[in-house]
């Protein structure tokens, strides 16, 4: 115990001379040297194929990146996005407070709800959609068997833009209803308790506890989704909604008879908006991580 | 002090499906008592804790917190469910601690204390700082107050669950195992939390496999055993002179 060339006294106050640090050889990765050489070859000689090949056009590519129709076809995409997942996110919202509710004709309407928009393809929704105005020529507020009280007709309220948004957003909340299902799910049913216990009341504890750690779990494959969806929103022709982003190129490229060089301006874009959802997604998953991805005393 | 006890079990059956888990209990807490209850693992212990803050509905009888019947309204010999709004203030009369902690993992160690404060009672945030400072200092962590709880040791968590209970100014807490799920060398510093609020006249509900602790702190030691009440007493009669055969073989293996 009390020797002088005990570890703890040679421990203090020598520290600064006496430790010597552990020179470190990193290993050695002959591989990844390889691997680049060899990639970067092949990306150089692609990347030669696709820009001096002819039949790629890339001066057809150029003039048209920025054409007024295409760029506003972007813009009409991104809102399509927006607006559809918005709708899908609060129609996925009630019908998993539906689902998980104690009223059993909610949680039979939920399911039937996603049975239904999971069941059926999308295309033939958004057929429908834009066959609506068709099938019921008017909206009208009535006595059940009785006389109308209040009416408009079906298509100033159903146009092209609110028919795709319906069609893409209903289908859309049976996928997330069921994404969000799995977010819960994934949590101890502890976390209501201690809830519970403390006296929240239901509401509550869904928004102030369990949302936010469900939303962990919910974000990627909700990025996934929407990511999905921007490019689900070219079978919008369907209704037919003429405005957006593949229809513009596509309407191009029939036009001067150069379907590849429109292709590459629609990937082009797709690639822009993509990226730019995925940054937003970074940023909310390290909002939604706090406290459980700690990162802190992990070696780097 | 008013007579009426704090907690009082009148003829308490559960029922999980054809499982009988608690068979008829009769137990009463006063104010300021300390209640410790032992028994072998399934003996109902955790559920007949769950059921006095009505996380498990009961089959048969009575729960009554300060002589208040607890989730029903008596009339003509009928309980009518009570509206959640009330269930929910019944449930913050009584604090909760759990074997597994169970703290939010997205929230600070004083956001967890101040959660309930805030968004139940309607305190002010400034208010429900400090007193959750107060708190986290007198569980000894007001040093850790920013952490989240996965960078807390597992005692150091528990200390901030029951902080989180005592913030709800509850009329009883109620320890279920709170020790169970800790490293050895980490039960002291939640036993010496618990030691102190004894000594604080708090009431308590004790759920453990520590009987020394038990004799020390409690003033009423219950022996379960198959959703009964077997044997229930002074710590020290019962622990040194035990009635029944069956609290004998229960001490005899755990002593
Ligand atoms: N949710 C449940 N569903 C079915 N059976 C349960 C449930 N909870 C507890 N039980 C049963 O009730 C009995 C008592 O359990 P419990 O109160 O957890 O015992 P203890 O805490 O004393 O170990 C056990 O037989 C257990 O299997
Ligand atoms: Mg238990």
């Amino acid at each position: 115990m009390a020797e002088k060339h005990g570890p703890h006294a040679s421990e203090k106050g020598k520290q600064d001379e006496q430790i010597v640090r552990n020179v470190i050889i990193p290993r050695r990765h002959p591989g990844r040297w390889i691997a680049l050489v060899v990639l970067g070859l092949l990306g150089i000689e692609i990347g030669r194929s696709l820009l001096q090949n002819p039949n790629f056009h890339w001066d057809v590519f150029l003039q048209y990146l920025f054409a007024p129709t295409v760029i506003a076809g972007v813009g009409w995409t991104l809102f399509l996005t927006v607006t559809a997942m918005a709708l899908a996110i609060i129609c996925a919202g009630a019908l998993i407070l539906m689902r998980e509710s104690d009223n059993p004709i909610l949680r039979t309407t939920a399911w039937l709800w996603i049975w239904f928009f999971r069941g059926t393809p999308l295309y033939t929704q958004l057929l429908f959609w834009g066959l609506f105005a068709v099938l019921f020529p008017r909206l009208s507020i009535s006595v059940p068997f009785g006389p109308e009280i209040f009416g408009v007709p079906t298509n100033w309220i159903i146009t092209a833009s609110v028919a795709a948004i319906l069609g893409l957003g209903l289908n859309e909340s049976a996928y997330l209803a069921e994404i969000f299902r799995a977010g819960f799910k994934s949590i101890s049913p502890g976390q209501t308790e201690a809830a519970q216990a403390i006296g929240m009341s239901r509401g509550r504890i869904w928004w102030r506890i369990l949302l936010p750690q469900a939303m962990r779990t919910i974000i990627p494959p909700t990025g996934n989704e929407t990511i999905g969806m921007l490019k689900g929103t070219s079978l919008v022709l369907a209704v037919p909604f003429t405005l957006d982003l593949m229809f513009a190129t596509n309407a191009i490229a029939n036009r001067i008879y150069l379907p590849v060089p429109m292709l590459m301006v629609a990937g082009f874009w797709y690639l822009v908006v993509t990226s730019v959802l995925m940054i937003g997604q970074y940023y909310l998953e390290r909002h939604f991580g706090k406290g459980q991805d700690v990162t802190g005393g992990r070696h780097v | 002090m008013s007579r009426v006890p704090v907690v009082s079990l009148e003829g308490i059956h559960k029922f999980f499906g054809t499982v009988h888990a608690l068979r008829g209990v009769d137990l009463s807490i006063d104010r300021g008592e300390v209640c410790a209850v032992i028994g072998p693992s399934g003996s109902g212990k955790s559920t007949l804790m769950r059921c006095i803050n009505q996380l498990e509905t009961i089959s048969a009888g009575r729960v009554r917190v300060n002589g208040e019947l607890q989730g029903y309204d008596e009339r003509d010999g009928r309980f009518h469910v009570l509206p959640p709004r009330r269930i929910d203030a019944q449930r913050r009369k009584t604090g909760m601690v759990f074997q597994q902690f169970n703290l939010f993992p997205h929230k600070t160690a004083l956001q967890n204390v101040i959660e309930g404060p805030i968004q139940v009672n309607r305190q002010r945030r400034a208010e429900a700082v400090r007193l959750g400072m107060g708190l986290l200092d007198r569980v000894g962590l007001s040093h850790l107050a920013d952490r989240y709880p996965s960078q807390m040791s597992g005692g150091q968590q528990q200390r901030v669950a029951i902080a989180r209970a005592l913030a709800m100014e509850p009329e009883i807490m109620l320890f279920d195992e709170p020790t169970s799920a800790l490293d050895p060398e980490l039960v002291g510093e939640v036993l010496d939390v618990i030691k102190d609020l004894a000594r604080n006249g708090m009431t308590m509900m004790l759920v453990t496999h520590e009987i020394g602790f038990a004799r020390e702190v409690a003033d009423h030691l219950v022996f379960m055993d198959q959703g009964c009440v077997v044997e229930h007493g002074k710590p020290l009669d019962l622990l040194d002179n035990p009635q029944h055969a069956r609290t004998r073989a229960f001490l005899s293996k755990v002593l």
